[in-house]
């Protein structure tokens, strides 16, 4: 079991059981509803939630030489607050981005505290090593503890993986410097920075911070709290996606519509598949970005960039095609149906109602 | 094949397996394990079950298959439909094929037979009699690419143990009874690892998406990673002696390492049989119908020759009617070319040409 400080939970506040934590600090829900000195926090916790809707990171004031005591209300209470006004709300799609949000932020710490870099100039060179070994060890047991990964640390800078364990997480990544090939590997093991020991288990720590906020119980609204509520749903509906009823779509098309439409993660392949279809069949670009308005790490502007470039517009001025059914099948993203009908790829396909 | 050149398969095969039971064993965890067997001239006869030794024999005496393969994987329910086996884990398994290794010598121990008029020949694009574009590719064991197998598998084992961390005690090379060899690696920790995983060790093995690291773009650690990285893998080939002068190779500047590294560190592997998690695999022991050698465990790959350690067929005379166009040799004795000829040899050297499809029991 963890044994947390002060420090963690203010990096981590997820980490923190919001209930008890509130309770073993001698604080109630009521007390932030009704209490107007304690308004300020229901203020931080809404701005944490529009930071999250705009795909930012909330930024933290954190430091390790400053008065933590100030911290906790700014850093956990709002955290454990806007978790409550998000299921009050029952804004999925915003919990999702809250969680990807809170997951990169969560990144930013997990890597400083891998690296724990020290000042060589300053007298206590001593005291920062002890302190960047600590930090080490605990960002290695959180790692492990969580999300059940094993690293460690090497004798120079660099963090030790098993090869089963990083390509478990590895294959989630398209760009090729995640394939072992192009990786240092040595008895077993791949060598990565803090950075890449981060970032190799981004999915990982989105799915714990999901986990974490879905388990939150929150029983009644408060009526204080409805002006809030009423906002957030109303910056919820800005990501909502008119249904598409099309019935001419193959079913793995059809699938990634559906992984969409529910704010879940569809995978690079996925999209891929999704916009070369589209752009296939002549949907316009705008179309087509207004899609994966509901993808929890959405950016209008990278979307845009994407399909731009698959469309041939921009970068190498490549067009590209529609994958066929084996690589989706690759991919598990096939779904295939009987009104497939061995077709060998998506643009084959043809509905019941449509004549062979 | 005619009916005299079946029987002839079908008791020597018995023969063999009943004289070699000790050869033949299912694995410790056979209650998980899905096996298979085909009879001469039948289909697959796949998701059976083998509990003991005892079981494998009898169904080797009363079956007589031609060939007999077990699962890499170990299922829940390995009996059931693929569907429904409910998989648990798989041993890794490389497979080392001499054609994949492209040699100079192929052309000079391959034949056709062409399947319009039966004709054989040398010419590896139509038959040299009907011209016809239909035909069956023959090819004849060479020690060449046995030799050349023999180095791509030592290749992979050391990069394996190097490398990947795999324990020695848990590699197996077996040679597979025809053209190659079949490296297995049990009880490890990548047992567990679906197919995409295993993708990317074949990559790593083959150097296949490989790319050159942009310095601009990663920190100056990357650079002695990087090094590191080739010099580790030109370790794997300086212990192989394939690059003698090793030092002088990493003296030189980081571009020139990369050629040299990119010729020498990858073994050459089939790889969808090892991102295959649900493949039967020929069982150890067992008799490969494509040839009539025996797959077994080549426990010094140095010395092993499977003209004489895979061959366990006796040298009884038999007469045959063979027609192979091309001179071969099988322990230590030169055979053909023969032209439909009818001439008598000994009993291993008419079962690997029955087999091949070069040959059928001549009657007087």
């Amino acid at each position: 079991m963890l044994n947390l400080g002060t420090d963690e939970i203010i990096k981590y506040p997820f980490l923190a059981e919001a209930k008890a934590y509130l309770k073993d600090k001698g604080f109630t829900l009521e007390q932030f509803v009704n209490d107007p000195d304690h308004k300020f926090i229901i203020d931080i916790a809404y701005d944490r939630i529009k930071y999250a809707a705009n795909g930012e990171i909330y930024p933290s004031i954190y430091k390790n030489n400053i008065n933590k005591s100030s911290l906790l209300p700014r850093e956990i209470f709002s955290f454990i607050i806007a978790v409550v006004l998000l299921k009050m709300s029952h804004a999925n799609i915003l919990i999702k981005k809250f969680a990807l949000s809170e997951a990169r932020r969560a990144e930013k710490y997990l890597e400083k505290d891998l690296e724990a870099k020290i000042d060589i100039h300053s007298d206590n060179i001593r005291e920062q090593l002890e302190y960047k070994v600590n930090q080490q060890e605990l960002a290695i047991k959180i790692i492990k503890e969580l999300f059940s990964v094993d690293i460690h640390k090497n004798h120079d800078d660099h963090f030790i993986i098993t090869v089963p364990d990083y390509l478990r997480h590895a294959i989630h990544f398209h760009e090729l410097e995640w394939k072992l090939v192009n990786r240092y590997v040595h008895h077993g093991f791949v060598f990565l920075t803090p950075h890449e020991t981060v970032r190799l288990l981004r999915r990982k720590i989105d799915q714990y911070i999901s986990s974490r906020i879905h388990s939150v119980e929150v029983t009644s609204i408060k009526h204080s709290l409805q002006n809030y509520i009423n906002n957030i749903i109303v910056m919820a509906q800005k990501f909502v996606v008119p249904a598409s009823t099309s019935t001419e779509y193959p079913p793995c098309i059809k699938h990634a519509l559906d992984v969409l439409k529910n704010g879940k993660n569809l995978s690079h392949s996925g999209r891929f598949l999704l916009a070369t279809f589209l752009l296939g069949h002549n949907k316009s670009i705008t179309e087509i970005v207004s899609l994966f308005k509901n993808a929890p790490d959405y950016n209008e502007r990278t979307t845009l960039y994407q399909i731009n470039h698959l469309a041939g517009l921009s970068g190498s001025r490549t067009k590209y095609n529609c994958p066929s059914c084996q690589k989706i099948k690759i991919h598990n993203l096939c779904f295939a149906t009987s009104e497939c009908n061995n077709i060998t790829n998506p643009f084959q396909f043809k509905s019941n109602n449509e004549p062979r | 094949m005619n009916q005299d050149s079946l029987l002839i398969l079908e008791d020597t095969f018995k023969k063999y397996y009943f004289d070699n039971f000790d050869l033949l064993h299912v694995p410790n965890d056979s209650h998980e394990r899905e096996f298979a067997y085909k009879k001469f001239n039948s289909k697959l006869y796949r998701h059976i079950a083998l509990k003991s030794d005892k079981e494998l024999h009898l169904l080797l005496m009363t079956q007589v298959p031609s060939d007999v393969y077990c699962s890499n994987a170990r299922y829940s329910f390995p009996t059931l439909s693929m569907n429904a086996k409910d998989w648990q884990n798989a041993d890794l398994i490389f497979d080392i094929d001499s054609k994949d290794l492209q040699l100079q010598c192929r052309n000079s121990h391959t034949c056709i037979k062409c399947l319009d008029c039966n004709a054989f020949s040398t010419s590896n694009s139509k038959c040299h009699k009907c011209n016809s574009h239909r035909f069956k590719v023959i090819v004849l064991l060479c020690k060449y690419c046995i030799a050349a197998a023999k180095k791509e598998a030592k290749k992979l084992c050391i990069l394996l143990i190097n490398n990947l961390g795999i324990n020695k005690q848990n590699i197996f090379v077996y040679f597979s009874g025809n053209d190659g060899f079949h490296i297995h690696v049990n009880d490890s920790q990548y047992q567990l690892l679906g197919s995409r995983e295993r993708a990317d060790i074949v990559d790593y093995i083959t150097l296949r998406d490989g790319s050159t690291i942009n310095n601009n773009n990663r920190p100056e650690i990357k650079n002695s990673t990087k090094l590191k990285y080739n010099q580790t893998r030109i370790g794997v080939v300086s212990n192989n002696t394939e690059i003698k002068n090793t030092s002088s190779v990493i003296k030189t500047n980081v571009k020139t390492v990369e050629k040299n590294t990119q010729y020498v560190i990858k073994s050459i592997i089939d790889p969808n049989v090892t991102t295959d998690i649900h493949r039967i695999f020929r069982l150890p022991g067992s008799i490969n119908s494509k040839s009539g050698m025996s797959k077994v465990l080549c426990k010094n790959l140095n010395l092993f020759d499977p003209l004489y350690d895979a061959c366990f067929i006796d040298d009884c005379p038999t007469q045959i009617l063979a027609s192979c166009p091309i001179r071969f040799r099988l322990k230590d004795k030169k055979f053909g070319p023969f032209e439909n000829e009818r001439i008598t040899v000994p009993k291993y050297v008419a079962i690997y040409m029955i087999c091949k499809g070069l040959a059928e029991i001549s009657q007087l």
